[in-house]
């Protein structure tokens, strides 16, 4: 359950301020599938780290589970990314230096679970995304789809109830971007709210519900009757 | 994030980024060495000065004629006096005293040595039965005034001198010609080499009537005397001034140096040396530290994409600035050690190349390399550490 109340987050060019987000209100249950869409500059971003804890609003009540987040410690709001939150970004995010299996363990690690019962998640984690021969890659020599996968079994190893992903098919061909977009609406399927940030208007048509956004307010917010 | 965690994960950043972790550590492990391998030198150097000295006896004084400190008015002066000469009178005066356990009274000169056909120049020492314990030298064979035998003309020669002399023969019971007077030789000196600046092995020794006689002098050169202990070197020095300097007719007159203020002076300078030796390379650790830094500063950079991805999975400022702390640590660690075995493998080639030297690396200076080390290891990291826990999560993940 997220809420979202009069958010309003300015950045500053020069001397003007310019609103990324203007006293944004919404609401979104658990489960839910978003999409939230917009030409560039219309705050999407914005929206999904403040939702992300990456960002702090400058004004506004964010209450995440029934819990007012907004004004927690830097610590504390580190925890909650850790264990509620999954991020899936368009570029992958993965650190170049390690390999599949030791990115996919890598909330695990800072989670300080031990290291025997971090094996047995990641094992099941690669065998769920069909990684297994890859385990020992590192990024460099994974295809497209293959680190989308590695990213999103990261973003799922501490099974989140929210899965913010931002342009998650923007770095892949048509056919790939589709497979990811089945992997992640499987989440949804078995509980997870899943909010995707997209321009692609057909991507965004496959959410339950779609907001779309522009110069930092909600435009729409409409619900699919599909599905 | 747990500890053993976050050491393991900055391991396999150093193990990643190898050209550059190892870059760092010889760095850091050039300075620990350099610490190592000088602290060693200026310490050798101390020993060997100290052994030298040491060898030269045991609870030595040494008194010599004439003072070498400025006081008023010589009286002795005024009457038309020179100082007094050291007699054997003193000597034995001296020898008496209840702190002296031996005494060798000593003239030193130069004569012509000849026998079997050889002649040569040879220093001669004029002393007692006393001066080859006294001095620590040893005799090979034989034996030199022994009891009994107080008056007679014997005469001990250096190692070298007797293997020159008489190379195939034995050397005890042959009679030599030194200057105009025979002598019997006694006794022969173990090769001892040189020990404070001259050979013992090409010197003779006979004793100190015949030396006065010989070069015609009733004054000594110097007078050598073993204390009884440790504790009783001061007190000696007292007793041999006050006695000398009423045999003198009141006039002090002598000069008493001890082997112990030779040493500790030698000791102190060797030491603040060493330890200006060793300040000198702690430098290089300094330098080490700021490379640390730097490297630490471009890792932090290099690394933004990372530190971002890091926080949007749930790491909060203190894990990340413990993880690049934990990194710079370790690689100051790798190098502090690296350094102290680089260093005692330099020492050891020291003490090849020079045997003579005893050239170990003290255990403070290896403890105080390996501790400045890690200490500007850590506390350069500090900057590098904080930036990074300080970057903003959007605008690191936004970098590529």
């Amino acid at each position: 359950m997220i809420r979202l109340t009069a958010i309003t987050r300015t950045f500053h060019m020069g001397d003007q301020a310019v609103y990324a987000l203007n006293n944004i209100n919404l609401q979104i249950t658990s489960g839910e599938y978003v999409s939230i869409m917009g030409p560039s500059g219309s705050g999407k971003s914005t929206l999904l780290n403040i939702l992300g804890l990456l960002d702090k609003p400058d004004s506004g009540r964010y209450e995440l589970d029934e819990k007012l987040v907004t004004d927690l410690s830097e610590t504390e709001q580190a925890q909650i990314r850790r264990e509620r939150i999954g991020f899936v970004f368009q570029s992958f995010h993965l650190v170049p230096r390690l390999t599949a299996a030791e990115n996919i363990e890598l909330p695990l690690t800072l989670s300080g679970v031990p290291s025997e019962q971090r094996q047995v998640r990641v094992d099941q984690a690669l065998q769920a995304f069909e990684l297994k021969e890859r385990a020992q890659h590192r990024p460099a020599e994974l295809s497209g789809g293959q680190r989308q996968r590695v990213a999103i079994a990261r973003a799922t190893i501490m099974q989140p109830s929210v899965i913010l992903a931002d342009e998650p098919t923007g770095n892949l061909d048509h056919q790939i971007g589709a497979e990811v977009m089945t992997l992640l609406e499987d989440l949804h399927h078995r509980g997870t709210t899943l909010i995707v940030v997209t321009h692609d208007r057909e991507l965004g048509a496959r959410a339950h519900r779609q907001i779309g956004m522009r110069d930092g307010e909600i435009l729409t917010d409409q619900a699919n009757e599909t599905d | 994030m747990k500890l053993i965690d976050t050491v393991q994960t900055s391991f396999k950043a150093v193990l990643s980024y190898r050209i550059r972790s190892l870059l760092i550590i010889l760095a850091m492990a050039l300075g620990v060495a350099a610490v190592v391998v000088l602290t060693a030198l200026g310490d050798g150097a101390r020993n060997y000065v100290i052994n030298q000295f040491s060898s030269i006896g045991t609870n030595l004084l040494v008194v010599l004629p004439g003072r070498a400190e400025t006081s008023g008015a010589f009286l002795g002066a005024v009457l038309g006096q020179t100082p007094r000469d050291l007699t054997l009178k003193d000597a034995q005066l001296i020898g008496r005293l209840p702190q002296v356990r031996r005494y060798a009274p000593l003239n030193v000169g130069e004569a012509e040595l000849s026998a079997a056909n050889r002649l040569r120049a040879v220093t001669v020492l004029g002393s007692n039965a006393h001066l080859i314990p006294i001095r620590h030298m040893v005799l090979a064979q034989g034996s030199f005034l022994a009891h009994g035998t107080e008056n007679n003309a014997q005469i001990v020669l250096g190692a070298k001198i007797a293997n020159e002399f008489f190379p195939r023969v034995q050397a005890i019971g042959q009679r030599v010609r030194l200057g105009d007077s025979r002598f019997l030789v006694s006794g022969v000196l173990m090769s001892q080499g040189e020990t404070m600046g001259y050979n013992t092995d090409e010197i003779v020794i006979i004793p100190i009537g015949y030396a006065q006689a010989m070069f015609n002098t009733t004054s000594l050169f110097r007078i050598l005397i073993e204390a009884k202990s440790h504790s009783e070197i001061e007190p000696a020095k007292q007793a041999i001034l006050a006695t000398v300097k009423q045999n003198h007719d009141g006039e002090e007159d002598i000069t008493v140096i001890t082997q112990d203020a030779i040493l500790s002076t030698f000791d102190r300078i060797l030491q603040a040396l060493t330890l200006a030796v060793a300040g000198i390379a702690a430098i290089s650790l300094i330098v080490a530290g700021i490379l640390v830094m730097n490297v630490m500063l471009v890792a932090v950079s290099q690394r933004t994409a990372e530190i971002g991805l890091l926080k949007a999975i749930g790491a909060s400022s203190a894990d990340i600035r413990r993880l690049f702390f934990a990194e710079a640590v370790l690689l100051s660690l790798a190098g502090a050690i690296l350094g102290f075995l680089l260093g005692q493998f330099g020492s050891f080639i020291l003490r090849l190349t020079f045997p003579q030297l005893p050239a170990w690396p003290p255990a403070w200076a290896s403890m105080a390399g390996i501790t400045v080390a890690l200490i500007t290891g850590i506390l350069a990291s500090m900057l590098p550490a904080s930036k990074a826990a300080k970057l903003d999560a959007v605008n690191a993940l936004g970098k590529k």
